[in-house]
């Protein structure tokens, strides 16, 4: 177990370095002034110059790359054009949030959705299948942004019950597990829930159908075993797919959503990413990418190991 | 006794309470949703274009000169700030002296005087100065270009020298604001000795600088969180006894999506926001939210070029294509959220000039302008503009574009909109329409502030402004243009500096390098406890006279 989890860690290195490469080319080939946040369009052409000098932006781009890398490895990621702040300390805050937001959507989806996909499975071709199922493709097909704009209008504007934007009343740097707070958490992570919901439910239903079908289920059923046993069976051989379903959803989560934390300003690394994105602000942009590209291998290295640990089988394929 | 000692401090506590829930209640606090994305930089030189100036700027800082926000009829006009009079030397009209506001003090109590101008100009200009900020440059020095220097002749009396005679200057000096030395060398101070690389301690300090600012005006930053609110307390010892604040704190928030901020507002979350969602407004105005709209001095256009083989190289194509606009109907498209241009500034204002062509709706004239320049229904003149989907200032491009775009089919021009993205639209309109990245445009839709000549004007009609200079996308100018503008710039008498810029602004209008279409006229949307509201003919509006109900 050791080897291969040390395996699957020296394989996460060359993965960092690609993405950090096409990263670094695709920004760079998308038109757009990477200084526009600084200088406005009517700055003097020595002006321009001397920022450029003053960036970095004048030097050859392999020589960005490779002084950029160079500094990530020791643990710089730069620093914003646009605000001047440290890219790790802008990064710290919004991961953090990110975090928040993405765990708490996807215990809600994860529950729901093999709640919706066992039930699904179990009564297969029945009227609760067709229910549970109908509302897990509403999950996978409603887009995200309009749903977010729904639940505002239903739950902040019409009946006042929760806020609309924000990460609490006096923003996430004064985050506290209280109620005042919770309640900013529950429309974007509701609305971020849904697609993982969806997608967990169709597995998972898809699983406990497969599985019923087996002959050992009909062989447990003959032994004797009553459904209570033969449920936890069911379970325990649902869970490694499920499970790895639902660590790529996280990994999707964790990157944040653009257009969900934009609909909730929620200071996320999706927010992050989509003002680095408009601000062509390649420092911060190249570190969230990094950020979150590192997100899903590790997140996929700890689902692989944890399906080999549950799963043997997985280990030797 | 034991019962009789916990009831006492039961019954104190419970006032202390009351008291202090009733002076929280009693708090005035003003939040307002702005459009940007993250709190404008604090530390006295905005980023984010005017908003920041309107909020993080205006605010909390003052600079030589101010803007006069008073009044919501008349033009806003630059008025005396920290500087009560100020002149061009005669004999050498580069030299101006400012005389400074006695009295005035910094946030922190450090007294306002020449010194602080000098390093205040510094902090932008002397690339050797300890606490100069690169990054604060490139907003600021664009908007003052001749500014070259500062010179203490006593506490009270600076010279400012520039690199050519600019009678500009006292216009520009309104985006130099002054931020505290004094509280600027504590912050210095406080950088952890390990950190030895000096650009890298001024940078910290300015950093420091930025979450405690300390300027003169009539708000006080106190509490920054990146990206996520800002709050500002009142200075009741502002030295403008007409602008002490009415209100004891303003809280910022950056909410850039418009639906957001809708539903921010009509949400209860904020009192403020900027420019509601289009669609709301009939929803707002139902839950007596107040709307508040003026014309800025601001242009949505189509700047045309006059590069070989344009169409617009035709004096009859550009006039008919403004005339063939009707800016009343596009208004009622927007909801009413727009201004109907008859030049770059309006007719009341000093620069108008009365120019002989007047922009109005007329087909026939254009039909006819059109037949004589030999185009027909069956030969129409190809244009092709360059515009994007979103951006500062860009009001609703696309809708504005195909309204335009249908409009001017009835006077034979057949328009191709190329849709862009913003920020390379932005970067494309330094190189011109002879660079490649005008993809064969004959227009670029790109928004823009009036606020000053240069702005204005100047950038559009001086050949010195051809790409990649500055932003004479068109490559439109000729001597008459340049010598308008030479005069401008070296009449130094405020009234005769004026009318030189009338004289320019006529002219501009009767060969019409742009095609007008509308006015911003800033839209914003308050709960109706917000009193003493009064929206300028400005980019900006003093929060300092407003009160909370």
């Amino acid at each position: 177990m050791f080897l291969y989890a040390l395996k699957r860690l020296i394989y996460v290195l060359p993965v960092a370095i690609g993405v950090s490469m096409v990263c670094f080319m695709l920004v760079h080939i998308a038109p757009g002034d990477p200084l526009i946040s600084v200088l406005p369009p009517d700055a003097s052409t020595e002006l321009r110059e001397q920022m450029r000098r003053a960036y970095g932006f004048d030097r050859p781009l392999p020589v960005q790359y490779l002084l950029w890398l160079m500094n990530v490895f020791q643990g710089n990621l730069g620093t914003s054009i646009a605000t001047g702040r440290a890219v790790s300390e802008e990064l710290s805050k919004a991961v953090g949030n990110t975090l928040m937001l993405s765990v708490m959507a996807t215990l809600i989806g994860f529950v729901l959705g093999c709640l919706f996909g066992f039930v699904a499975g179990y009564f297969r071709d029945t009227w609760i299948d067709k229910l549970a199922s109908f509302i897990s493709v509403i999950g996978v097909s409603v887009p995200h942004y309009w749903l977010g704009m729904v639940l505002v209008i239903v739950f902040s504007v019409q009946l006042g019950w929760l806020p609309a934007t924000g990460a609490g009343p006096g923003g996430s740097g004064a985050w506290v597990w209280d109620w005042e707070h919770v309640k900013f958490l529950i429309l974007p992570a509701v609305t971020m829930s849904v697609i993982p919901m969806g997608i967990v439910s169709r597995t998972v239903r898809a699983l406990v159908a497969d599985i019923l079908s087996q002959e050992f289920v009909q062989g447990l059923r003959a032994k004797g075993l009553l459904d209570t046993g033969v449920l936890r069976h069911i379970v325990k051989n649902a869970a490694p797919t499920a499970l790895a379903v639902m660590g790529l959803q996280l990994g999707y989560l964790l990157g944040g959503s653009i257009l969900i934390e934009t609909v909730f300003s929620w200071p996320g690394t999706g927010f992050l990413l989509g003002q680095a994105i408009f601000q062509r602000d390649i420092p911060l942009l190249q570190g969230v990418i990094l950020v979150l590209a590192m997100f899903f291998v590790f997140l996929n290295l700890a689902v692989d190991v944890m399906q080999s640990a549950l799963d043997p089988r997985v280990q030797r394929s | 006794m034991q019962f009789k000692t916990l009831f006492a401090a039961g019954a104190a506590l419970m006032v202390t309470t009351a008291i202090s829930t009733a002076a929280l209640a009693q708090e005035k606090v003003l939040r307002i949703g702005m459009t940007a994305a993250d709190i404008p930089r604090t530390h006295g030189q905005p980023d984010q274009g005017f908003e920041g100036n309107r909020f993080t700027g205006i605010p909390m800082y003052d600079g030589l000169t101010n803007w006069d926000l008073s009044s919501a009829d008349k033009a806003s006009v630059v008025v005396p700030g920290l500087a009560t009079e100020w002149a061009v030397n005669e004999a050498d009209k580069t030299k101006w002296t400012f005389k400074l506001r006695p009295g005035v003090k910094f946030q922190d109590g450090s007294p306002f005087n020449a010194d602080a101008v000098v390093w205040n100009v510094e902090k932008v200009l002397k690339k050797e100065a300890a606490h100069f900020a690169a990054d604060q440059v490139g907003v600021t020095v664009s908007r003052m270009p001749t500014l070259r220097e500062a010179k203490k002749i006593d506490d009270l009396t600076v010279e400012l020298i520039t690199s050519e005679p600019d009678s500009f200057l006292p216009i520009n000096l309104t985006n130099l604001f002054m931020a505290s030395p004094t509280h600027w060398a504590a912050k210095l101070a406080a950088v952890p000795a390990t950190v030895t690389d000096p650009a890298e301690r001024a940078k910290q300090a300015w950093l420091a600088f930025a979450g405690d600012p300390s300027g003169t005006g009539p708000f006080k930053g106190v509490k920054l969180t990146p990206r996520e609110r800002f709050e500002m307390t009142a200075n009741k010892a502002y030295w403008d006894p007409k602008r002490v604040p009415k209100v004891d704190r303003v809280v910022l928030l950056p909410l850039p999506d418009a639906n957001a901020r809708t539903a921010a507002l009509l949400s209860g979350q904020v009192d403020w926001i900027e420019a509601p969602a289009p669609d709301a407004l009939p929803q707002i105005k139902a839950r007596n939210f107040v709307m508040y709209a003026n014309p800025q001095p601001h242009v949505w256009p189509w700047q045309l070029s006059f590069a070989e083989g344009s169409p617009w190289l035709d004096k009859r194509v550009r006039q008919a294509a403004n005339l063939c606009i009707n800016r009343e109907e596009l208004k009622t498209l927007l909801n009413g959220l727009m201004g109907v241009p008859k030049g770059t500034v309006s007719p009341d204002h000093p620069w108008w000039g009365n120019p002989s062509f007047d922009i109005k709706y007329d087909p026939a004239a254009a039909k006819k302008m059109m037949t004589e320049a030999g185009f027909s229904a069956a030969k129409p003149v190809k244009v092709k503009v360059q515009t994007s989907a979103s951006g500062s200032g860009q009001m609703q491009p696309i809708p504005m574009n195909e309204f335009v775009q249908q409009s001017l089919k009835e006077c034979f021009f057949d328009v191709e909109l190329d849709v862009i993205e913003w920020n390379t639209l932005f970067t494309n309109w330094r190189k011109g329409a002879k660079d490649e990245s005008a993809r064969g445009a004959h227009a670029i839709n790109v928004t823009y502030a009036t606020m000053d000549p240069f702005f204005a004007m100047v950038r559009f009609t001086s050949t010195k402004a051809f790409p990649p200079t500055s932003n004479n996308w068109g490559y439109f100018g000729n001597a008459e243009f340049d010598g308008l503008i030479a005069t401008a710039r070296t009449t130094f008498d405020p009234a005769a500096r004026d009318k030189a810029l009338a004289a320019l602004h006529k002219r501009i209008v009767e060969e019409a390098p742009f095609v007008w279409v509308a006015h911003d006229v800033g839209p914003r949307a308050m709960s109706a406890k917000v009193k003493g509201v009064v929206q300028p003919k400005s980019w900006f509006i003093d929060i300092a006279p407003m009160s909370v109900d």
